[in-house]
């Protein structure tokens, strides 16, 4: 098998050009599946029986919710690469990736706190999944810090990039950890509970879900021109992408 | 004369405490820190010895976490600073068994005297004394854990400027898990509860930090040595 095409992405300039082709199109791809699953969620879709029109929310906070973890992986992934193939594209590919998973991350939070106070009567409550979310969150924090703290570009690459693989080790620790803690308190009351969703509530889901990766992609794609701009702004192949 | 990474690591224990306790009233800093925090709580929370018995175990916890914290600072710092550290990666021994030695020289003098202090902290909080020894077991292990996890933050600070605060934030996220099973060892053992679970959830996150978190600092600091 060859590996040329995993090389290309060792190159700044191919990485800036592939990044600029591609982001019209999950771009609009995105905005296209978005408006669908919107039409469908807000419009389609049949009021909950018990939640009435509150459930809808769950067509934003559901897709924030993975893609705050799903960029979290991405993230450690890239950083992962970057440090052992010493890739410096995927090292930006990891600082690209870390805002816009904070962004999903407050996006979950704030999302849910404001289904929770008509729902559970509180804009916040102790549950497991409330609070791994935060401490993902403070993860994030530590992962954007670290990078801002040091000058030296590589070592903010390197270092944040073991903080990153250290991070997803801990993330399932953490997890299982806060959800035995909980379990020790009373249970909060799941209002959703295992309800089945009927299709014409399900399939809007599935389509914000698409969207939603979509979307990440293109501002991924857009983050990470920016970012080899600022890195490679001495080298030649700026100037003539750039004309 | 060729040693092997135990004998190394022997020397380095050495080396910090002999240099530790030149200078002890650093030892004594994080102890003292640990004091007003946990003096803090009964000011702000209530006097009432029923009330503060419920909150002792959190108080016990983020009191030994911050001043564990304060404690790392110093860990890799001053050795970063007067090129031991680039010494110690030049020398051709294993560095993850240098730091290793070096983060268990560092708990035996401020997280070990921490548990060890525990009891003068948890019994004005309403502990009751039979409580004490498991209190002090469980925070003797937790720390153990948190400075196998700081090793880890305070190498990749290293390179940054004004580390403290990046330290913290590095650090507490990652210590979550340590802080929850501390705690609930520390409430099991206050209402005479079931210490073993929590106390084995604790000894096992120190195995995997023995394990895995001298690797890591080591990365760590020779990422902030190049």
């Amino acid at each position: 098998m060859s590996w040329a095409w995993f090389h290309r992405f060792a190159s700044p300039p191919w990485v800036y050009g592939f990044a600029t082709r591609w982001t019209p199109w999950f771009g609009g791809a995105a905005l296209l599946v978005m408006l669908w699953a919107l039409y469908g969620g807000l419009i389609l879709a049949p009021p909950d029986y018990q939640q009435k029109d509150a459930f809808r929310i769950v067509y934003i906070h559901a897709p924030s919710a993975t893609l705050s973890m799903a960029v979290y992986a991405t993230m450690a992934l890239a950083a992962a690469v970057g440090l052992i193939w010493r890739m410096k594209v995927a090292h930006a590919v990891a600082a690209a990736c870390a805002p816009i998973g904070a962004w999903f991350t407050v996006a979950t939070l704030g999302t849910g706190m404001l289904w929770g106070k008509p729902m559970w009567g509180a804009y916040w409550v102790w549950d497991p999944r409330l609070t791994s979310e935060l401490v993902l969150l403070f993860l994030y924090f530590g992962y954007m810090g670290l990078r801002a703290g040091i000058e030296d570009p590589q070592k903010a690459d390197k270092a944040s990039a073991m903080l990153a693989i250290v991070g997803v080790v801990n993330l399932p620790i953490i997890h299982y950890s806060v959800t035995w803690w909980n379990s020790l308190h009373q249970k909060p009351t799941r209002l959703l509970g295992e309800a089945d969703m009927v299709w014409a509530m399900v399939w809007p889901l599935l389509l914000m879900f698409l969207a939603f990766f979509l979307f990440f992609a293109a501002v991924v794609l857009i983050r990470l021109r920016a970012e080899l701009l600022r890195r490679e702004r001495s080298a030649s192949w700026i100037r003539e992408v750039l004309k | 004369m060729r040693t092997g990474s135990l004998g190394v690591a022997q020397l380095v224990i050495a080396r910090d405490l002999r240099l530790a306790f030149r200078k002890p009233s650093q030892l004594l800093q994080p102890l003292m820190f640990f004091m007003i925090v946990a003096t803090l709580f009964p000011l702000t929370l209530t006097p009432e010895m029923s009330r503060l018995r419920d909150a002792a175990p959190g108080v016990l916890w983020i009191g030994a976490l911050l001043s564990s914290l304060l404690a790392l600072e110093s860990l890799f710092r001053e050795d970063a600073q007067d090129g031991t550290l680039e010494q110690f990666a030049l020398s051709g021994q294993s560095l993850t068994w240098m730091l290793f030695a070096k983060t268990c020289t560092h708990w035996l003098l401020t997280g070990l005297p921490l548990a060890l202090s525990t009891p003068i902290v948890a019994v004005p909080l309403g502990v009751p004394t039979e409580a004490l020894w498991s209190v002090v077991a469980s925070v003797a292990l937790g720390s153990f854990a948190l400075s196998l996890i700081g090793a880890i933050s305070a190498g990749l600070t290293l390179g940054a400027r004004r580390g403290g605060v990046l330290l913290s934030l590095l650090t507490l996220p990652l210590a979550v898990p340590i802080l929850v099973f501390g705690a609930d060892a520390t409430h099991q053992a206050i209402i005479g509860g079931a210490i073993g679970p929590p106390l084995r959830m604790l000894g096992a996150i120190a195995v995997l930090g023995v394990t895995l978190a001298p690797l890591a600092a080591a990365a760590a600091v020779r990422i902030g040595l190049e």
